[in-house]
């Protein structure tokens, strides 16, 4: 059951005015112009364990996701497809707000609108991924883990995880008696990647459209909505998020925002990734 | 992943099922379906069956969820074992849990909620049988059981899913075109307001197919929103002089 969400981070009316008047002025707390995405670093390959793996800090939000590789059977609707399973936690200590447990609704949403870009854009291409046809195929785990909440979780976990996909190497897999499948680890192959895709998160207050916002904007705002973009343009996914209300205008407003910002973004991942190589 | 090759629109470009690009499922509406819940409805969009049900304003528990200056709102969206092709367990599913959180939102953004302070309202929408378009059929439901336990709201809440299914989009997509269209777009607006309360997108599509799904999104929303309308009409105008 979804519950309104009584125990929300509490940020002091002044503080919650200044910021309003401010965005209302074209101007955000921290300086920054509405469209403006706060720094960001990405390290990949954080994780040496994880056959792929990412740090992202986006202003002070924390995300690191992490590859795993392991052989299973194939969905039985795609049985010649490899399989790839996104799951995102957000640790009890990255806010003050958050509890240990189960992933909740957010974190599941965010981790299913991640799941959907990647999967709708043919990010990798999961046909490459079969071992044996119809018997075994590579299954990557995919995992997100929020250290730290500053604000936009969902386009801070979307670099992680598309700058994982892209360094990750995976172990080839022989095939030895009676279709037994082995990885082995010492020859390693980069992923079948198709496409990038970043998503952008657009943030609704008195009707003014901001990129990024921070924990304490997340509290002034009516509703998000976020907008993956793919490299070349398209629009890959949306969800809306939270109880206000868009225009149509709004919406296509944000969405290109949302496009020219992403520009910076996949500059940001091609950056490191070469870096790192 | 899903194969591209299965043929969704004829030469005469009809659909699968035999309806135009821009035709939605027969409809049928009911109000006031349930005889406990303070209000219910029942929604039906061509294979599709939801009913939905309001409890409330009512006193919460546990109590630490109350909220000192609104109600709180509560919503599940279920899909029961039967409603799908394979059983779907009874537990929910992460892709329940989403949908309920997102179509709480919605529900938020058209209800009077700092009218009932210290108070939940209810709602409970059951897929009873699946064909795609579920959660749009559930919003109309629960907004029909809303208006239904005369909870006061800013409009009622229309919705309808887009799709894109051999590079042309439709409206109100069955499974079919679900499951082998390329995009998947619900939305729900209050009609009147034209105001988007939810809104999502499962595929990839340009700026310019966007705007026209968009357009053809708010044609099904107009249509269904007079569907909507004339559910409740219909429940008010039965009831006999002599029950009031």
């Amino acid at each position: 059951m979804s519950i309104t969400p009584t125990n929300l981070r509490i940020v002091s009316t002044l503080k919650k005015h200044s910021m309003a008047s401010l965005i209302e002025k074209g101007l955000r707390i921290d300086g920054r112009r509405l469209d403006e995405f706060r720094e960001i670093t990405i390290i990949p390959n954080y994780i040496a364990k994880a056959e792929g793996s990412a740090y992202v800090k986006v202003g002070g939000t924390v995300v690191i996701a992490g590859l795993k590789v392991g052989v299973g059977s194939p969905f039985p609707d795609t049985p010649n497809d490899g399989v790839i399973t996104v799951n995102a936690e957000f640790v009890p200590f990255a806010s003050p707000t958050f509890e240990p447990g189960p992933p909740d609704e957010n974190a599941i949403e965010l981790a299913r609108v991640i799941d959907r870009s990647i999967r709708e854009l043919r990010v990798i291409d999961l046909s490459k991924l079969a071992i044996i046809p119809g018997e075994k195929v590579y299954i990557l785990w995919l995992d997100i883990y929020v250290f730290d909440h500053d604000g936009n979780l969902l386009d801070a976990s979307m670099l992680a995880a598309m700058t994982t996909l892209l360094v990750a190497k995976i172990p080839k897999a022989e095939v030895k008696e009676d279709k037994n499948v082995e990885l082995n680890k010492e020859d390693k192959a980069s992923l079948p990647i198709n496409n990038k895709v970043v998503t952008v998160t657009i943030g609704k207050v008195n009707n003014k459209l901001i990129v990024d916002p921070t924990v304490d904007e997340e509290q002034i705002l009516e509703c998000k909505l976020a907008v993956s973009i793919s490299e070349d343009g398209r629009i890959a996914g949306m969800q809306k998020m939270g109880t206000g209300i868009f225009t149509e205008e709004e919406i296509l407003e944000a969405i290109s925002l949302a496009k020219n910002a992403s520009k910076t973004l996949f500059s940001k991942i091609n950056e490191a990734i070469k870096k790192a190589q | 992943m899903k194969s591209e090759s299965i043929k969704l629109i004829d030469e005469k470009g009809l659909r699968i099922d035999g309806r135009k690009p821009d035709e939605l499922r027969p409809v049928i509406m009911e109000v006031g379906v349930l005889k406990n819940a303070d209000g219910s409805a029942y929604v039906q969009q061509g294979n599709t069956k939801v009913i939905a049900a309001v409890y409330g304003p009512r006193e919460i528990h546990p109590k630490h969820l109350t909220l000192p200056d609104r109600a709180i709102l509560r919503t599940r969206y279920h899909m029961v074992p039967y409603s799908t092709d394979e059983r779907k367990s009874p537990a929910p599913t992460r892709r329940e849990i989403e949908l309920s959180k997102v179509i709480r939102e919605a529900l938020e953004a058209v209800i009077f909620v700092e009218l009932y302070p210290r108070t939940t309202i209810d709602v409970f929408i059951e897929v009873i049988q699946a064909d795609a378009g579920t959660r749009t059929a559930g919003i109309m439901a629960a907004s029909l059981a809303l208006a239904d336990a005369g909870i006061p709201m800013r409009d009622l809440v229309a919705a309808v899913a887009v799709g894109k299914v051999n590079g042309q989009l439709v409206l109100d997509i069955n499974q079919l075109e679900d499951e082998y269209g390329e995009a998947d777009m619900p939305i729900a607006m209050m009609p009147s307001l034209g105001k988007i309360v939810l809104l999502q997108l499962n595929g990839v599509l340009t700026e310019e197919e966007f705007k026209k799904a968009l357009e053809l999104a708010k044609k099904g929303i107009m249509k269904l929103y007079e569907y909507e309308q004339q559910a409740l009409k219909k429940k008010y105008v039965e009831i006999k002089p002599e029950e009031v």
